[in-house]
């Protein structure tokens, strides 16, 4: 009797492995694929990162998210409106189930939005953007913003939605925090809509996911069913795992890998330009510099001086030599992929050494002179090499520079606002989080205000106070054509003012395996829906 | 010896809060940790809010005490990068490092010893020279290299090996360890081989050169008028009387095997504490990195205790003096 039960069970069993297991071997689809870290955390308010938020975003959903070229579409949203300038109205999605097969709804909008405000999330500046929430009905929210705000959709791309039921239950209602706590339940776990759910999550090590079969969405291209991802530090490594066939899709590839890859047939070498500007700025704020040879004035103060260092550095060679052709060289601070672009602002200065001589030497510097270039070594595509070519290139001018590259900690450290702005000329690159213009404005060009935050990352102290009205009026007009305009009337005026030493573009640098579709979105954020594999 | 033990366990203490000490003077140069820890979007008055709440604003000293306090109770505080707690995140690591370090350390013994007195007894051999060109490359090559170098033989172009990562583990509750699974042997090999080459060339080198003085002294020549069989001579007399160097270089080497798993782990991205430590520097996470030190400090002090009770062992000499 007990025998007969035990096979029948064993039966069954094999029975049903048997049927998994051919299922599988029919359309499992999985992709391997490894960057060069983890995402910082699960929890989708502890960390404002691109690639934490990116990788969020296969779990977890926003009212409205960007499509493969960067374009705004409704994700759990089907439409909003805009009825008076400081009120927005979402009707959200029906029939959407998290994870957990509890439905979505009004009251998970709000507990996300409210919880994006507590102590330990990095998402506050999004949860800012409003100064109330309403619940009109279930599947209809009614925002109402501290200020007229013209891009709220573009600006909550990021501002994930999770369960309030879940949260409750799990006891993670505020965000995760470095000061520990049992609200960090979300730090290691997910509840969201997205189209794969997490399986097993051992963070730096490895991480799988597989696809949820209650997804909203039957539309989206993917056909991968289930996901493994390994973090590889080590470039070499992770490069030479692709050529190996243990990974499906590498990122990123470093650019002096890419002649190798394309000599091997089954992989191929994916480098777009991305929508991160690379720019050198320079101090226009104190009356010395900290680190030159030139006392008592400070020559970046001289718009002529600008403009000779703008005329002398060839961002085309820079291009051509260091990222073998395939960044974008720019004449402003935001990509061709950004809201608000325009070719005329946006094509880069035509190089001239002589004329660029004679304005040094107007500016009352006909020998030049020595400041310090502080520069990343690993946050950026060859940052240390452009660094290092845009030192050889103001030398023709007698600009003599003296290079401070170190690894971007100590960087930071030593550049940023918070840390005491120590710097005369400083390379950077910049996203704006909102693929909007104004993010890039407020931030890199904006007179600095420690009151408003603005400025923030305007590490030269550039002030115009021209361009700082228009950008106060920019942030309130909803009228979107009339608010291009003035975007462009801003850029123009900085680019002919000599600002900022605009670089490129810099390529995104994926390794994929031959056969696999995949789109490479200009924010450098692989989205899995658009992943096809053979 | 007792009494040893006991005075050599109140002298770790010593040694960990210099490291512990040195460490915090040194964290000052690493970076800025706040900067990794917020977004972008993150204003300057939230970043100095949360420099306040981690007490980064502290001198070294109040943060040094701080942690020493907090570490005495068994609290070694919250990952800044994970926002786990260190003890946690060492524990998950440290089994991967203690098999690599386990399996290079059986390796560079059980070939290192007798690769060593085969190339003493046979100094002119076609073998012993091939031996001793071997180990020049392990001795000058940097392990960085001879990692790459492996994963691009037998990774990329032979395909035998997988190239990076732990394969499949078996968690054991407390323990999760790659020994019991075929991928997991499978990756162990070329990090193992690559751990221990460096070890294994100088302790070969070592006994070597050890067993070639011992054999021109006096009594092995009268063990050899005795009579005596040559097996005898070089194996239970002269090998014997090489170990005691073999036996501390060996044990300090295990330490370092340990502390500088560090590359091997980074070359094939070994979830080790190594490699942990090695993410740790990169986006200043100071409480993993100085966690990581008092261990790697507790694991020289215990290897060096246990090395002084092997030589009570092995050298009779030792024992007669104390008695």
């Amino acid at each position: 009797m007990k025998l007969s039960k035990f096979f029948k069970h064993t039966a069954i069993a094999a029975t049903l492995a048997l049927s998994v297991g051919l299922g599988q071997s029919v359309d499992a689809k999985t992709l391997r694929w490894a960057y060069q870290g983890d995402m910082m955390s699960l929890d989708p308010m502890s960390l404002n990162e691109t690639f934490t938020l990116g990788f969020q975003g296969w779990f977890y959903e926003t009212l409205a998210a960007y499509d493969k070229d960067l374009k705004l579409v409704p994700q759990l949203a089907e439409k909003w409106e805009n009825p008076e300038p400081t009120k927005w109205i979402f009707h959200l999605r029906k029939g959407v189930k998290f994870h957990d097969g509890s439905p979505f709804t009004a009251d998970d909008v709000i507990f996300s939005w409210k919880r994006s405000l507590t102590q330990g999330s990095d998402m506050k500046g999004y949860g800012a953007k409003a100064a109330d929430i309403k619940k009109i009905d279930d599947h209809t929210v009614e925002v109402t913003t501290p200020t007229p705000n013209p891009i709220l959709p573009r600006d909550w791309t990021f501002l994930y939605i999770m369960s309030k039921s879940w949260a409750e239950k799990n006891k993670t209602t505020e965000a995760t925090n470095v000061k520990g706590g049992e609200s960090n339940y979300a730090n290691l776990h997910e509840n969201g809509t997205g189209p794969f759910m997490i399986v097993d999550r051992q963070p730096d090590v490895k991480t799988t996911l597989k696809r949820f079969d209650g997804y909203w969405n039957k539309d989206i291209a993917t056909n991968v069913t289930e996901i493994t991802f390994q973090p590889i530090s080590q470039e070499s490594t992770r490069v030479a795992a692709l050529i190996s066939g243990e990974m499906d899709l590498v990122m990123p590839v470093p650019v002096q890998d890419w002649p190798r890859l394309e000599s091997e047939p089954n992989v191929q070498v994916l480098n777009e330009p991305e929508a991160r500007a690379i720019f050198i700025g320079m101090d226009q704020h104190r009356d010395e510099l900290l680190f030159s040879n030139i006392k008592g004035k400070n020559p970046f103060k001289d718009k002529r001086v600008r403009q000779a260092i703008d005329l002398t550095v060839d961002t085309k060679v820079i291009n051509q030599k260091i990222m073998r052709g395939a960044a974008k060289p720019l004449g402003t601070l935001i990509a061709d992929k950004i809201n608000g672009y325009d070719e005329s602002f946006g094509a880069p200065y035509k190089t001239d050494i002589e004329k660029a001589k004679k304005l040094l030497a107007d500016a009352g510097y006909p020998d030049g002179f020595t400041v310090q270039l502080d520069c990343p070594n690993d946050r950026y595509v060859n940052d240390e090499k452009v660094c290092q070519a845009v030192a050889s290139m103001l030398a023709r001018i007698g600009i003599k520079i003296d290079l401070l590259a170190q690894t971007k900690s100590k960087y930071f450290a030593k550049v940023l606002l918070q840390a005491g702005n120590n710097t005369s000329m400083y390379l950077l690159g910049w996203t704006p989080s909102s693929i909007d213009a104004a993010n890039s404005l407020t931030n890199l060009v904006a007179c600095r205000d420690s009151k408003t935050a603005a400025g923030q990352f305007n590490l030269g102290g550039y002030c115009n106070k021209e361009i700082d009205a228009l950008i106060a009026k920019i942030d309130v007009e909803t009228d979107q054509a009339k608010r291009n305009a003035m975007i462009k009337e801003a850029f123009t005026m900085l680019h002919n003012d000599y600002g900022y030493l605009p670089l490129h573009q810099q390529p995104m640098s994926w390794g994929v395996r031959k056969g696999i579709k995949v789109a490479q979105r200009a924010d450098d954020v692989l989205d899995i829906r658009n992943v096809v594999m053979p | 010896m007792l009494n040893f033990i006991a005075r050599r366990v109140f002298q770790s203490i010593f040694v960990m809060l210099a490291v512990g000490f040195i460490a915090f003077a040194m964290f000052r140069y690493v970076g800025d940790p706040i900067n990794n820890m917020v977004g972008q979007d993150t204003t300057l008055e939230q970043r100095a809010e949360l420099r306040r709440q981690l007490g980064l604003d502290d001198p070294f000293l109040v943060q040094y005490f701080r942690f020493i306090g907090n570490a005495a109770q068994g609290d070694f505080g919250m990952s800044y990068r994970q926002r786990r707690p260190v003890s946690e995140l060492i524990e998950s690591r440290m089994p991967a490092t203690l098999e690599l370090s386990f399996a290079s350390a059986v390796i560079a013994l059980f070939l290192g010893i007798p690769m060593g007195i085969y190339t003493a007894l046979r100094r002119d051999g076609v073998l012993s020279r091939s031996f001793m060109t071997l180990s020049l490359i392990g001795i000058s090559l940097p392990t960085f290299l001879i990692g790459i170098l492996m994963i691009l033989f037998f990774g990329v172009m032979l395909r035998w090996l997988p190239s990076f990562g732990r394969g499949d583990v078996v968690d054991l509750g407390w323990w999760s360890t790659g020994f019991l699974t075929k991928s997991g042997w499978q990756s162990l090999i070329m990090p193992a081989f690559t751990l221990a080459l460096f070890q294994m060339t100088l302790i070969m080198r070592l006994v070597r050169a050890e067993m070639l003085e011992v054999l021109q002294t006096d009594f092995i020549k009268f063990a050899r008028a005795r009579g005596l069989p040559e097996r005898m001579i070089n194996f239970r007399h002269a090998l014997k009387n090489t170990l005691v160097p073999v036996i501390t270089i060996t044990g300090l080497q295990l330490g370092s095997i340990i502390a500088f798993s560090i590359i091997t782990e980074t070359v094939f991205q070994w979830p080790g504490m190594g490699l942990l430590f090695i993410q740790s520097i990169g986006s200043v996470d100071i409480p993993v990195m100085a966690a990581y030190l008092l261990l790697i400090a507790f694991f020289f002090v215990i290897i060096n205790l246990i090395v002084d009770l092997l030589y009570f062992a092995v050298d009779p000499r030792l024992r007669v003096q104390k008695s």
